[in-house]
Formats: structure tokens, sequence, C-alpha cells
């Protein structure tokens, strides 16, 4: 019962939160300078064609009126026209949100696995001067933003030794037999592993950059949390068992001390996407940043609109499953 | 013998965080300097531009034009020059910018977990509606509402960052006005917004000066980020971002116009997160 009204209230505050969000944005690009139907139309028009495609996109309205007409789109699952492509921005946004989500979900494997392998090796042989350097490599790592890792990558895997490809989602010659844009998951789908590598030595590099400061902070609070589990009377029963010291650490320690970590990368998992934005400008990755820097610098209101409200739902989303899954995970939470 | 490795663990912490501290600060210190006498220590013009000293190579490579320390861009401008004027732009948003966010972050902050209340209520649900923001996404498009310019750069940086603090300092001055010290205040006769400046702000001012040097870190980089999308300020005033976002077009032909000033920003910003970090571990009571 309890439980269901902390549900209920979340879900509320979920929903003002995207009010919000979707009020703010539409209020801060009304603003913008720079006609963007003048932009549309070509040189020579006269004052009736702005007048009439100005109409034809709603921009002749008061704000608060053009923002009741957008929600009642919104309902219905009408998201408008970008206006630079004429398109609906919902297929826009939807076709370019699979390369993000892969993207993001990769950098996360890839931090996980990085920075649960610098904790486990730096629990393993803590007070040595291998867990001092690990300290020091991740005390930088969470120091310099992914933007600065993007190009510390761009400059040495693209130009002093090029393995992996800084540019793009997939090589432009190919030939590509998908349906989705899940381009990573369906290559593994129709057992095309020569695209699918293709695709990885693509992604590769901008996941990596997105997933250094994520797998810095892993490592510090696990190791931080398997160094205080190691203290406990039931980690060294294990060990008077008789137990190596890898047993304990990865059997004993690792399930106890794992789940503030959790909650941690969930909450992290929000600044990863919000990182992808300037990453994939960076790595001309074709996913919903790049879109949406183009969309702001193209002055295209109603696709920037459908970006930032989508990145939103998104941030919230995650948040939501984050404490739900952490309430049915901790059991002191449960019963509280 | 657990009691005993944690005791060398802190004391190792401890033992790093002064040549960590010094490092960072003389690393700022030094770019402090070469910005403000950028005029008369640069080489050469900074926006001069000569197609026929483009791309030259850095003075130890074979090619280079004595002058020309860190070569030159595709335009014929030196790169040394163009970093040391750059520092200008770098430094002062870091110091502007951070300085009032920390202000306006931290005063929502302290109102907000001392007055609890609506004050709270409205406070807490704006800093929910801002995290839902991607932060890059967000600066982007106030820049492109604002025009480029150094002022809208600074008002883009707090505007979106005041979070940062409001969110730390709202936690720590509500488990500060729990206190009993801030009852006594109270029951002393002190009023409450009295209570919040003497009493509370005090001890949570480590807290916000930690946040600061990091915020300010945070500001070079998204000046960077902006004048790299093109969004900074004028394209020819030499910033940082806009030199690596050159260099991020010719690197096959020119690795040096990437390069020095990645390593210059890098260096900044690893200083200024590392000076807050060492300023941490001096205030934070548990490891003292």
């Amino acid at each position: 019962m309890q439980l269901l009204r902390a549900f209920l209230l979340r879900m509320i505050t979920t929903a003002i939160t995207l009010i919000g969000v979707a009020v703010i944005v539409f209020v801060v690009i009304r603003v913008v300078p720079g006609n963007p139907i003048a932009m549309m139309l070509p040189p020579g028009a006269t004052e009736a064609d702005i007048a009439r495609l100005t109409a034809r996109y709603g921009l002749d309205a008061s704000i608060p009126a053009q923002f009741l007409i957008w929600c009642q789109g919104v309902m219905q699952g009408d998201f408008g026209a970008s206006i630079t492509s004429n398109q609906p921005v919902l297929r826009l946004v939807l076709g370019r949100l699979p390369a993000t989500l892969e993207l993001s979900v990769m950098a996360l494997v890839i931090a996980v696995i990085i920075g649960g392998i610098m904790a486990l090796t730096g629990t393993r042989h803590r007070g040595t001067k291998l867990e001092a350097a690990l300290d020091v490599g991740n005390g930088m790592a969470l120091s310099v933003p992914d933007f600065l890792w993007g190009l510390v990558l761009i400059l040495v895997f693209g130009v002093v030794w090029p393995v992996f490809h800084i540019s793009g989602r997939v090589t432009p010659s190919l030939d590509l037999p998908f349906t989705t844009n899940f381009y990573l998951f369906e290559s593994v789908l129709r057992l095309r592993f020569d695209l699918w590598a293709d695709i990885v030595s693509h992604m590769f590099m901008p996941a990596l950059a997105l997933a250094i400061p994520l797998a810095a902070i892993i490592g510090q609070l696990l190791k931080q949390s398997l160094k205080e589990t190691m203290h406990l009377d039931y980690v060294t029963l294990a060990r008077t068992k008789g137990y190596g010291e890898n047993h304990v650490i990865t059997r004993e320690a690792l399930p106890n001390a794992i789940l503030p970590t959790l909650t941690l990368v969930g909450v992290q998992f929000t600044f990863l996407i919000g990182g992808t934005v300037i990453i994939e400008r960076l790595f001309s990755y074709e996913g919903l940043g790049n879109m949406a820097i183009d969309a702001v610098i193209n002055r295209d209101l109603p696709l920037i609109q459908g970006i930032v409200i989508l990145f939103a739902v998104i941030f919230t989303g995650v948040n939501l499953i984050v404490d739900l899954s952490y309430a049915l995970l901790n059991p002191r939470l449960r019963h509280g | 013998m657990a009691e005993k490795a944690r005791v060398d663990g802190r004391s190792h912490i401890r033992r790093r965080a002064g040549p960590r501290l010094w490092l960072s600060a003389g690393w700022l210190g030094v770019l402090l300097l070469a910005a403000v006498l950028a005029p008369w220590i640069a080489p050469q013009d900074p926006l001069a531009q000569d197609l026929f000293l483009g791309r030259l190579p850095p003075i130890w490579v074979q090619g280079a034009e004595p002058g020309f320390y860190l070569g030159t861009d595709s335009l014929g401008r030196d790169v040394l020059s163009r970093i040391l004027y750059g520092a200008r732009l770098a430094l002062i948003v870091a110091l502007v910018a951070g300085f009032v966010t920390c202000v306006i972050g931290a005063a929502f902050g302290l109102l907000a977990g001392f007055l609890r209340g609506w004050v709270d209520v409205v406070i807490s649900r704006a800093i929910d509606i801002w995290m839902a923001f991607p932060p890059v996404l967000f600066s982007i498009l106030l820049i492109a509402v604002m025009g480029p310019g150094l002022m809208s750069i600074i008002i883009a940086i707090v505007v979106i960052d005041w979070t940062r603090f409001a969110r730390v300092v709202r936690a720590e001055a509500t488990a500060q006005g729990a206190m009993d010290y801030v009852a006594s205040a109270q029951v002393a006769g002190r009023g409450r917004l009295s209570t919040m400046v003497t009493e509370i702000l005090p001890n949570v001012l480590p807290t916000i000066i930690v946040l600061l040097t990091l915020e300010m870190g945070i500001a070079v980089i998204v000046e960077a980020i902006l004048s790299f999308v093109n969004l900074s300020i004028s394209t020819d005033d030499p910033t940082w971002g806009g030199m690596i976002a050159e260099g991020r077009t010719s690197i096959h032909q020119a690795w040096w116009v990437l390069i020095f000033p990645l390593i210059t920003l890098f260096l900044t910003v690893l200083s200024f997160s590392q000076l807050g970090e060492g300023l941490k571990d001096r205030f934070d009571p548990v490891l003292r």
C-alpha cells in the first residue's frame, strides 16, 4: 500500500517534470531570433508567401495558443512536422533513436566491464603499488569529461595508430539489408558478422569516450564497497574455510557490495546519454544528438522540441526504473 | 590487520594530496600569467593570416619556420599565439561563470535547505526539471537563442549549472539546519535569515569552494564545446574549442593544430578538477 502510494507520487512528479521541460523548451525556442520561415523560402518570396507558410506551421498564433495546439497533437502522437525536411518529427526522431540507444548501451557495457575489472583488480591487490597506479588512472579518467576523451581517442586510434573508424556509423559504401535502425542488433540477428564488425569498429571509439568517466566512477565506488565488505565476518569465515582470495572477492564479497554501484550506474547512465549529443557530433555519428545540433543550427523548432522532449522522457524514464528496481532489490526499502 | 590497511590507505591519500594540489595550482597560475601577458609574450599576432605560411609544422619538425614554435593552422595563424590568447577567454569564462553560478546556485540551495516548506518544494521541483534536460543540448539551444558572444556563454553556463550547487548545498543545509547549534542560535534570538548567513553558510562554505573549483573546469569545457560547434564568440577570435574544431578537420594533414590546444585544455580541466579534489581532501574532517 505504502509502495503504491510512493509509486503514484513518483508518477505525478515525473509528469510535472516532463510538462515543465515542455513549457521551458517551448518558450525558449520561440524567442529564437532568425525567422525559420524566411530561411525556408527562396529569395524573392512575397509577404503573402511568408504569411501563408507561417500559418501552415501554426507560428502565427500566440505562444500559449501554440502550446495548447502542440499538446493536443502530442496526445494523438503528432509532434508536428520538421521545418527543414517537412517530415513528421516523430518519424525522424524515432528513426535516429536506435543509433543513440545502441551507442549508449554499448558505452554502458564497456564502462561496467572496465570499471568492474578495475575494482576487482584494485581489491585483489589492495595496498600495493598496482592499486595506487589504478587509483591515479581512475582519478584522471574521472576528472576529464567524455568530450576530451573523444578527442584523445581520435588522435591515438584515428591518427597515430589508425585501427578504428573515427567518423560515421557504418562504412557508407556497404549495402545494408536492415529493416530496422538497430544496425548492431540486427546484424547479429541476420548473422552478418562482416557488417557487425564494421559497425562495432565505427561505434567503439565514441562508446569508449562516453564510457571512460563512468568506468572510473564504477571502479571507484565498487572498490570502496568491496574493501568495506572484505572486513566483514562472513568473508573472514569464507577465508577460514580455505577459499582462495579470488573466490572470496568474486563469490562472497561482490554480491553484497554491488547494490550501491548499481544505483549509481542508473543515475550516471542518464549523464552518459546526455553526453551522446556532443560525442555524436565529434564522431559524425548519425544519432539523435547530431540531429539535435543540426536542428538548432537550422532553427527547426518542431524538431528541436521533439528531440529535447524525447531526451527528457528517456532521462526521467531511466530514473524511474532505477528507483523502482532499487525498491525491489533492497529488502530494507521493500518492507520499510 | 584490516584496520592497519585502512589507516595506511588514508595516510597514502594525504601524502598525495600535497603535490596534486600544488601541481594543479601551478599549472593554473602559469596559465593565468600567460593569459594576462599574452599581448607581450605571444610571438605572433594571433589573427594574422598568411597563406604562404599555412600548416607549418612545429619548430622541431623539418620544414618549420623560425618564430612559429608550435606551427600554424591552415590559414597560417600561429598556434602558440592563439593558445595564449585563447587562455584569456577560457579563464574569463571560468572565473566569471564559475562565481556567478556559485552565488546563485548556493543561494537557492541554502534557501531551499534551510527554509524548507514551499520554497523547498518549488526549488526542488525546478532542479528535477533542469536535470531532465541534456545539458550540452540545452547550452547549444540557449546560445542559439541569445546569439553567440561572451555574455551568452556565461549566461548559458549559469542558467544550466546552478543546479549543481543548489542540489549539494540544499542537502548540506538541510543536514546542518537539523543540528543543535542552529537551534541554539534561534533560541538566542537570531532571525532566520541571519542564522542562515552566520551559522549555516560558514559550515557549508568548504563544500561550496570545492564545487566552485570543479565548476570552473566545467565552464572551460562548456566554452570549448560551444566554440567547437561554432557557437561561441566570433569565429576569428582565438578559442581553444575553435582551434580543436579546425584541428579535427585537418587531423591527417596537420596533427599539431589539434594536439597543442587539446593538451592545454586537457591539463586545464584536469587541474581545476584535481584542485577541487585536493581541497575536498583538505576540508573533509573524515580524512583528517
